[in-house]
């Protein structure tokens, strides 16, 4: 019964940090390898919004442009309804990629600044032939129309715009090749905070008009709450919890969850006792054994150094950690 | 009254192309700048008497029907002793009015810097385009290719490329492929710096999220470097190619004053200084200076318009 649009399995993402052939030789070092995202695993259902939160260096972004192609993964597989995604070209590729899209982070560099908007939103309805002649124009001006532009702002420049104003363009873009599925990579994080709330309703109200799914990548935990129906939470590339959005708010299972949760500031003051988060996230060439979260853990066992936990299902989920498995005080 | 309103808007959207080059950033940068408005003048002045010498030049320096060997060495503004022909800036030891002869040397001149430029952008750019977007080994097969050629003195170069080219045409045709031999060889000894400045743009751009969004809706590599990472690498090549030009100038120049470039049935002002500073010592210096001012203002002229490019384009010194 459930209509998996993406399927996420074990997959794994390494760069080679090594330093120069020249330099290992000569200073006898080894290849040395960055496992940006390590063995995830996840699905997303049509119509619904997923989003992959986590501190910078998660793996957040990598996990965004191994979906869309961006970036190969070193292992694991991504099947986009039932298709493996090949990244070849061909034209079953062609015709998958025209159901995905992608919208950026920063909308000033999102847009090419010696492209015209019209033809900056053209460019994938020509690309996949999906309009020609004058139709692309209609269709251009009616995207413009849908993200609350004007029809006539196709013949400006981008730099005619404000970072609001461009998102919106960036929106019609992605929106241009009627995808199904779009990856938004922290799309409000370079935006004002006024601005936020304008970008997240259209895409809300886009979603209910076209039926999209969206795969939400942000480390703004009150952008996650506003948009999303479930959330993963990502450290150090590797999946901690995955929850229900409301369950994971009210009923974190993770300890790292909790310690982001505590994190936020809330206006109220309420005053209610908080973990302080301690540390930093560790470098993730040489990461830590077992648990990578051990070192920062409040509730650090023996047995956290050892091998990383396995994936426990939970009331709306699964969380990785051996505080759900083992009893308290082992 | 909508109608009009709108029609009146969209008006005042898009005013004519015209206006809106007069209203940019550059134009207003150069209407404010001094040095950039003589240079341009002086540039301008030079190029368009190049262009229009044969409407200009009161003789015909190369057609030996027109000239009278005893019109030689007549000094700028006198009368000749045996015709009493008077030239604005004398004649050469043949006769031919020095003024004319600057003004079809300039053309030669400029023809073969315009054409090297072009060549040396051509190549330049493709090559640090391929090599920018490309990186990996590609890049560094270029890239060390680049540096060996910059330890070399580029004009060294153009000599080598002009001696093989030689050895390569048959003596008939070297009197004509001269001019396309000297193109050549300054064309290759300088694509150097176009490549480095075009790839190291290259490699800030594709990493751009533009690029990124052209990427993910698998747009053709050729396509995603022609349109989208070349118009926005193009602003420091044309400053290189302004000031590239002034050296294309100075380098055919030299090599035509070595006696390696253009003949001398068609002289260009490197070919004219060459021939002028023979009668140096005894004392018809007009053969040599005159060219060498009009070189020297050209050259200088250019290479100022360069230099207020530099200036205008560049973001962080506005």
């Amino acid at each position: 019964m459930v209509d998996t649009v993406l399927q996420v399995e074990g997959l794994t993402r390494t760069f080679d940090v090594s330093k120069p052939w020249l330099n290992r030789v000569l200073e006898r070092d080894h290849k040395q390898f960055l496992t940006a995202v390590d063995n995830v695993t996840f699905g997303i259902e049509r119509g619904e919004t997923f989003a992959l939160v986590g501190e910078s260096g998660s793996g957040k972004s990598t996990i965004a442009k191994l979906i869309v192609g961006l970036l190969k993964p070193s292992r694991g597989t991504i099947a986009f309804d039932g298709q493996p995604m090949s990244f070849e070209s061909g034209t079953a590729m062609r015709n998958l990629r025209r159901r995905f899209q992608m919208i950026f982070q920063d909308p000033f560099a999102s847009l090419n600044p010696r492209w015209r908007v019209g033809e900056i939103i053209a460019e994938p309805i020509r690309t996949f032939g999906l309009a020609s002649g004058a139709d692309v124009h209609r269709e251009v001006a009616r995207l413009l129309e849908v993200v609350g532009l004007s029809a006539t702002d196709a013949g400006k420049f981008p730099h005619e715009f404000s970072g609001g104003q461009r998102q919106r363009i960036a929106i019609a873009r992605a929106l241009s090749s009627k995808p199904e599925f779009i990856v938004c990579d922290e799309p409000t994080s370079a935006l004002d905070v006024s601005v936020q709330a304008q970008i997240l309703n259209l895409m809300r109200d886009l979603q209910d008009e076209f039926g999209l799914t969206y795969l939400l990548i942000s480390h703004d935990l009150s952008v996650v709450r506003h948009m999303a129906n479930r959330i993963g939470v990502l450290y150090l590339g590797r999946i901690v919890e995955v929850a229900d959005s409301k369950r994971l708010f009210t009923d974190p299972q993770h300890p790292y969850t909790r310690m982001l949760l505590d994190a936020v500031p809330d206006l109220a003051l309420s005053g209610r006792r908080r973990t302080p988060v301690t540390g930093e996230i560790p470098n993730p060439i040489n990461p830590p054994s077992g648990c990578t979260f051990h070192p920062r853990c409040p509730h650090v066992m023996d047995i956290c150094r050892g091998d990383p936990p396995a994936q426990t299902p939970t009331a709306t989920g699964a969380a990785a950690c051996y505080l759900l498995t083992e009893p308290v005080g082992s | 009254m909508s109608q009009t309103e709108q029609s009146q808007t969209e008006r005042g959207k898009t005013p004519g192309r015209l206006a809106r080059a007069w209203d940019s950033d550059i134009a207003w940068s150069f209407r404010h700048s001094p040095v950039a408005i003589v240079a341009g003048a002086v540039s301008v002045l030079i190029i368009l008497a190049a262009i229009f010498a044969p409407l200009i030049a009161p003789h015909d320096p190369f057609n030996p029907a027109t000239l009278n060997l005893m019109d030689g060495f007549t000094p700028p503004m006198e009368p000749n002793a045996f015709t009493g022909n008077v030239y604005w800036l004398g004649t050469d030891n043949q006769g031919r009015d020095v003024f004319s002869t600057i003004l079809y040397g300039a053309r030669i001149s400029l023809f073969v810097g315009f054409a090297a430029v072009i060549l040396a952008m051509v190549l330049g750019i493709a090559a640090g385009l391929v090599a920018g977007y490309r990186g990996g080994w590609v890049d560094g097969l270029l890239m060390r290719f680049a540096d060996v050629q910059l330890t070399f003195p580029s004009i060294l170069l153009a000599l080598l490329i002009f001696g093989i080219a030689r050895g390569f045409i048959p003596p008939a045709y070297r009197e004509e492929m001269a001019i396309w031999v000297l193109i050549v060889a300054i064309g290759l000894s300088d694509w150097v710096q176009y490549a480095r400045v075009v790839r190291g743009a290259t490699m800030v751009e594709k990493n751009k999220e533009y690029v990124q969004a052209a990427k993910v809706i698998g747009a053709h590599p050729a396509k995603i470097v022609l349109r989208h990472i070349l118009p926005n690498v193009l602003g420091p090549v044309l400053v290189i190619a302004t000031i590239g030009l002034a050296l294309a100038i100075i380098a055919e120049a030299t090599l035509s004053f070595l006696g390696v470039g253009v003949p001398p049935t068609q002289p260009s002002l490197g070919t004219l200084i060459r021939i002028g500073q023979g009668f140096l010592f005894s004392g018809e210096w007009w053969i040599l200076l005159f060219p060498s001012i009009t070189l020297l203002a050209l050259a200088l002229s250019v290479n100022l318009l360069g230099d207020w490019l530099r200036d205008a384009l560049n973001p962080r010194l506005r």
